[in-house]
């Protein structure tokens, strides 16, 4: 192969390490949850380094993370898009197109026994996460899992910050819906 | 604002989105309003759960160690085995669509623009965020004076920088006073200057290291943000006078500041 003897190429690769690969915790995190099981997510967060490092060129920083969780982003709804020749349900945009749109599923609970979360186990709760529809699971997995700010995840997501701010709302609304009718829950 | 607007503040608050301004503001409305508080309870403790049960995944070893035996720094051992692991992994490329690869490729390019303006726009924002909590607290000044030689003066020991005042009445700008101010973590001057009925809040930091094009003016949440650096110091002039007036006064700012051998 050409492509090992060459010193620049060598280089370039060693700077990519340094700088994507303290990432792949984050960025195979996001891979579980968009592909719901290990094996496509190895095979997502594969591709995603392979093309952010063709890419790595034209990549100018600072922020890494962002960066490759956008890519893998990518790879994912790709995937999706390829299985099913339509779009995937990575795919979020014309769902709630504006920022500032009203919050009708907020409706506070009435009750105040409503209000005690129930203690839920970490199986119970990824569950509960993979189960969000999308576009919602991701940006609740970049929050509360990855703990990205916001503009990092409108990055990500290629929406803008009041779109984040209302799928946060109501995706966060909905697990708790889901969390609080769990099963195998201490009332 | 109603209840239901403050709710999608109260994600912003518990994720500390919030500027020192706003959080106030959201958790004043809380405390008097029994619903949101109980919302703002319930989604802090979720929050915790989530936190506590470790919900961030670890890459297994085998997708690490593949990963880096497929990049070219790889320590090479068997020239053939990586050869082929390159190849194999080319291979399974091989069956993307282009236009996948294509709209990674945009897709990149986007990101890359986001986010280089992201830290000038994060301290734009946190100046206008600064201005507007000047008006709004009814404290625009620490020192009030229409004299530049009180307020310089007035800085010394508060801050590791010495912002330069000059008095611009003659053009147009009237000095009133200078303030402390924080902007992006950092203390900041802040010099206030009126013209007619509109405050310019002039912050005055050091130089952020990164180097900067030439003076800028941009819109930020309505208001106009002018920013230059010279001598060594970033300058951020936030007002609601329109741009041309915002340009006008920095040019007469940063005229008024070069040496007088530089003049004319």
């Amino acid at each position: 192969m050409a492509g090992e003897d060459d010193g620049g190429e060598r280089e370039r690769a060693r700077r990519f390490r340094e700088a994507a690969l303290p990432h792949l915790d984050d960025v195979y995190t996001l891979a579980r949850y968009l592909m719901r099981n290990a094996a496509d997510a190895e095979d997502a967060v594969q591709e995603c380094y392979l093309r952010a490092l063709r890419h790595f060129d034209s990549y100018r920083g600072p922020a890494m993370k962002p960066w490759l969780l956008a890519i893998l982003r990518n790879v994912c709804n790709a995937e999706f898009a390829r299985r099913t020749a339509q779009p995937g349900p990575a795919e979020g945009g014309a769902d709630d197109p504006t920022p500032d749109e009203a919050a009708p599923w907020q409706e506070p609970p009435r009750s105040p026994e409503a209000e005690l979360l129930r203690r839920q186990d970490g199986a119970t709760i990824r569950r509960l996460v993979a189960e969000l529809p999308q576009p919602f699971r991701e940006v609740v997995v970049l929050r509360d899992i990855n703990n990205l700010p916001y503009r990092e995840i409108a990055e990500v997501a290629g929406v803008p910050v009041g779109t984040v701010m209302s799928r946060l709302a109501r995706g966060r609304a909905m697990l708790r819906a889901a969390w609080n009718g769990a099963e195998g829950s201490t009332p | 604002m109603n209840c239901a607007q403050y709710r999608n503040l109260i994600h912003a608050l518990i994720d500390d989105e919030l500027d020192a301004g706003h959080a106030a503001e959201v958790e004043a409305h809380v405390s008097t309003c029994a619903d949101c508080t109980a919302e703002l309870e319930a989604l802090r403790a979720m929050r915790a759960a989530m936190a506590d049960a470790g919900l961030k995944e670890r890459a297994p070893a085998h997708l690490r160690s593949r990963i880096e035996a497929a990049l070219p720094s790889a320590p090479r051992r068997a020239g053939g085995a990586l050869g082929s692991l390159i190849a194999s992994w080319r291979d399974f490329l091989g069956g993307l669509t282009v236009g996948t690869a294509l709209s990674a490729a945009v897709a990149a390019t986007l990101v890359i623009a986001v986010i280089h303006g992201d830290a000038t726009q994060r301290v734009n924002e946190e100046a206008v965020a600064a201005h507007v909590r000047s008006l709004q607290a009814g404290h625009l000044t620490d020192v009030q004076t229409s004299d530049q030689h009180t307020v310089k003066p007035w800085f010394n020991g508060k801050l590791d920088l010495a912002p330069p005042v000059v008095d611009l009445t003659a053009q147009g700008f009237t000095l009133i006073g200078g303030r402390l101010d924080y902007i992006d973590g950092e203390a900041a001057a802040s010099i206030v200057y009126r013209r007619r009925n509109h405050v310019i809040n002039l912050f005055v930091t050091r130089h952020a290291g990164a180097e900067r094009g030439g003076a800028k003016t941009e819109t930020v949440h309505g208001f106009n943000v002018r920013s230059w650096t010279q001598n060594g110091l970033d300058f951020r002039a936030v007002s609601d006078i329109n741009a041309s007036e915002l340009d006008e006064f920095g040019q007469k700012f940063m005229t008024a500041l070069e040496p007088p051998s530089a003049r004319s």
